[in-house]
Formats: structure tokens, sequence, C-alpha cells
């Protein structure tokens, strides 16, 4: 329950965030350069009461993508969680209806957050009774306690299993295969080059976009009260270069480690893939193949555009369509133990 | 099963909880007030430019830089929270599997949580400081687990090669 369910939230995620990348991200992105284009331009004319309105068109917007990331984010996590949860099981020392229900508790949390989220640009504040928080968002907080609870739960099923003397055979970890060797293998390399980027970006970049945030908008304000139009423009062409800038480094570093994790724990349920031995080879590839892309043409976006941001897209694609087919392998696999013991072995 | 094992999978997994815990704490207590005042404090900045009040200009953007930069770590500290906990998981199951002595294996596996563990928090620090030593700390914490990554990826090469080539 929790492989396929951890499974379907990565792929309902990393569907979402193609779409969201394909026609939400950029539109929504020039939006919001436009929006505080206008209020720098009402600043300018002296129009007070224009620059409050934009401000809030700016802040829709936000809103907008930082709900559509948020979504997109956690049900990834939740699904890779689950994923973890489920390896972990023969540990947990419940009996199988309560390690059920934890798990259906799980589930249910890991999607209700992501659809809290998803809702909260849309549902606002309408009757809500608290002054700062809407329904949407405290049923995302009420999915995040499920899921909490249930990850608490599993804690302590583990704490009371390691205590015990009675030992588990942990026959899944215990199996090896080719494939599984190669994703954990090319997993971690991925997971050691993004802590590298994120690294060199800290060390680099992260103060200096800091800094000059604060600055190009201190021009940016400057320029509109001393009416220069000139320094307001090039404010805001330098402020949306950042952005862009920020947000490339950002996306590509957080990527390639998800994708290394993903690999690693899909190492762990290759013995359950229902495939023959080549073809679970080809879709480690594809995996991991894709999984180096995305990154790597996100990063060039700003200097190749959409060349490279369809490459990157392809990579996410290749991504999906890897682990589309290994989730079907585990399905077959789950299907041969329910028509039999003797077919199955 | 291993002490280092039990280390890494137990510490991992109450790390997911601290970062879960920080999070919806934020959520529901800071993030709409801290995203509010973001907002506000920069559409106050250019309200100002707009109204030619120059002198007042530096504190409205001085808040949102504030605001923004407590905002952006509170977040940085709970993904990398839970994203660094769900990889001990990861490495946790494999960790019988890397090619060590099991005093080592357990030194490494108190490495990789104090350096997951102590990360974030250092992030969270900076809030509270702008001093050197949450900086400090930030990067020796991210040494340590890029360091201990990588030993552990050593570790588990060699046993992958050796089962590679049977």
């Amino acid at each position: 329950m929790l492989l396929l369910g951890g499974i379907a939230l990565i792929l309902a995620g990393m569907i979402f965030g193609d779409i969201f990348a394909v026609f939400v991200l950029h539109q929504n992105a020039a939006r919001v350069g436009a929006g505080l284009s206008a209020a720098a331009q009402a600043a300018l004319a002296g129009d007070s009461s224009s620059v409050g309105a934009h401000f809030r068109d700016v802040g829709a917007f936000l809103e907008n993508r930082g709900t559509k990331v948020d979504t997109h984010v956690h049900m990834i996590d939740f699904g890779y969680l689950a994923l973890l949860l489920a390896i972990l099981q023969p540990w947990v020392a419940f009996a199988d209806k309560t390690k059920r229900g934890f798990g259906w508790m799980f589930l249910a949390g890991a999607w209700l957050l992501p659809v809290g989220v998803f809702f909260i640009h849309y549902v606002g504040l309408a009757y809500s009774p608290l002054r700062a928080i809407g329904w949407a968002s405290i049923f995302a907080d009420l999915g995040g306690g499920c899921v909490l609870l249930a990850t608490a739960a599993y804690l302590v099923g583990l704490c009371i299993h390691f205590r015990s003397p009675v030992s588990v055979p942990d026959g899944l970890l215990e199996l090896r295969t080719n494939a599984g060797q190669r994703l954990l293998a090319g997993g971690l390399v991925l997971v050691v080059l993004g802590f590298g980027h994120g690294a060199y970006y800290a060390a680099t970049d992260l103060y200096r976009h800091e800094a000059q945030d604060y600055q190009i908008l201190s021009r940016m304000v400057a320029g509109s009260a001393s009416q220069d139009a000139v320094l307001v423009d090039a404010a805001l062409a330098e402020y949306a270069e950042l952005q862009g800038d920020k947000a490339v480094k950002i996306a590509a570093h957080a990527h390639i480690i998800e994708f290394g994790l993903l690999a690693m724990i899909l190492a762990f349920f290759q013995p359950y893939v229902n495939l023959s031995e080549k073809w679970k080879l080809r879709w480690v590839v594809v995996l991991l193949a894709g999984s180096v892309l995305l990154p790597v043409c996100v990063l060039f976006e700003l200097r190749f555009g959409l060349f490279a941001g369809g490459l990157a897209d392809v990579g996410g694609l290749m991504v999906i369509v890897a682990l589309v087919a290994m989730w079907s392998g585990i399905v077959r696999y789950t299907g041969r133990l329910d028509v039999g013991p003797e077919i199955a072995s | 099963m291993s002490t280092a094992r039990q280390v890494l999978l137990l510490g991992a997994i109450a790390l997911a909880i601290v970062g879960m815990c920080h999070g919806t704490w934020y959520a529901v207590f800071a993030e709409h007030q801290a995203l509010d005042r973001i907002g506000e404090s920069l559409a106050d900045a250019f309200t100002l430019a707009s109204e030619r009040n120059v002198a007042q200009m530096p504190a409205a953007l001085a808040a949102y830089r504030d605001a923004k930069y407590a905002h952006e770590r509170q977040v940085d500290a709970h993904g990398h929270w839970i994203g660094l906990a769900m990889l001990l998981i990861a490495l946790g199951m494999a960790f019988d599997r890397v090619a060590l002595a099991e005093k080592q294996k357990l030194a490494l596996a108190i490495g990789l949580l104090a350096g997951a563990t102590l990360f974030p928090l250092a992030v969270l620090l900076q809030i509270f400081s702008h001093g050197s030593l949450p900086r400090v700390l930030t990067v020796a914490s991210s040494g340590l687990m890029i360091a201990m990554l990588a030993i552990t990826a050593l570790g588990l090469s060699v046993k992958s090669s050796t089962f590679l080539r049977k």
C-alpha cells in the first residue's frame, strides 16, 4: 500500500510539476514582472493609490506560484517518505492491521496537504474562522498532522522492535540485483553532485543574490522617487535577470538531489519489479539519464532559453516514463502474488 | 541489525519528525504573517516613493529585506531537515553494504546525523544572529555532511563493484 501509494504520489507530483513548468511558471513570472513594473511606473508618476493595487496583483501572482511549487514539492517528498517507510515495515513492531491503519493515515495526509495547499490561492479566507489562515490551509495543516502522527507511530514501532531480542529477517534488503546496484550507485553520485553544487551556490551566489535583491529594489524605489525613468527601467531589467538566475540555480540543486534520492530508494524495490533483467537495466538508464538531463538543462536555461527548457522537460518526462515502467512492474509482481504462490514461485 | 544502522534509521526518522513539526509550526503560526510583512513592506517602499518621501524609504526596504531573509531561512531549514532525513533513511538501509569496520560505520553514522541536524539548525540561527558564528557552523556542518557522504559512497562502491564484477 505504501509502496504503490508512494510511487503514485511521486508520479502525480512530477506530472503536476511538468504541467506547472510548461503552462504556468513562465507566464506567471512574466505577470509578476509586469506587476512590479506597473507598480514602479505608478510610483514614478506619483500615483500612490495604483501602487497598492499593483502590489496586490503581484502578491496574488506570487501566492499562485508559491502554492503550486509547494504542492509539487510536498507531493513528491511525501511519496519518497512513503517508499522509505514501506521498506522499513518488516521492522515496525505493530500488528499488520495497526500498520495498515497508520499507512492509510499517512497516505490520507500525504494527499490532503498538497491538495489543500493547491486550493489556498483559490479559496483564500472565505468563511474562515481565523484572521490569517483560510480553510484550505487548515485542511493542509490537518494533512501535515496526519503524516506527522503516522511517521511518529512508525518510529515508536521501530524503537520497540530494536529493543526486543527477536530478529526479523530483512529479505528485501538482502536481495541484490544489477539494476538495484546501478541505481544505488547512480543515485548516490547524483546526491553528491547536488551537494557539491549546493555548497558552491551557497559560497558564491547566495549572499550575493540577497544583497543584489535589496540593492536593485533600492535603486528602483530611489529612481521612482526621483522620477528617473531610465534608472527604474534598468533596475527592473536587472531584477528580472536576478530572479531568473536565482530560480534556475535553486531548481537545479533541488532536482538533482531529489532524483538521486529517488534512484537510491528505487534500488531497494528492484527485486519487486517484475520485468526482465534487460528491461530493468534499460529503465535504470532512462531514469538516470533523465535525472541528469533535467537539472543540467535547467541550469543552462538562461543562456540557451527555450531549447534548454524543452530539453529539461524531456528529462523530466524520461524520469516519469521510467517510473511508470517500474511501477507497472511492481503492479505485475503484486498481481502474480494475488494469482497464487505456485505461479509466484 | 548493526548499531550504526539503528542510529541512522532512528535518528533520521526523528529528524524528519523535527522537520515536520518545524514546518507545521511555521505554516500555522508564522508563514502567513511573514509573507504579509514581505509584501506590505515592499508596497510601503513604493508608496513612499510615489509620495516622494525619501527619508522613510530605507526603513521600509530594510523591513522587506529582513522579513525575506528570515522567511527564506525558515523554509530552507524545514526543507533541508526533511530532505537530509530521507537521504539518511535511504543510506541507513544500505549501510550494511558499506565496506568499513563496525566502529568506523558507527562513527560515520554519527557524523552523518550530526551534519544533517546541525546544517539546518545553523541556517535557522542565521535569523537570530548576523555574526560569523552561524555562518561558520553552516559551512562546517555542510562540509561534514559532504565528507561523510563521500566516505559512504566510497564504502558502498567497494562492495558494489565487487558485486557487479560477479
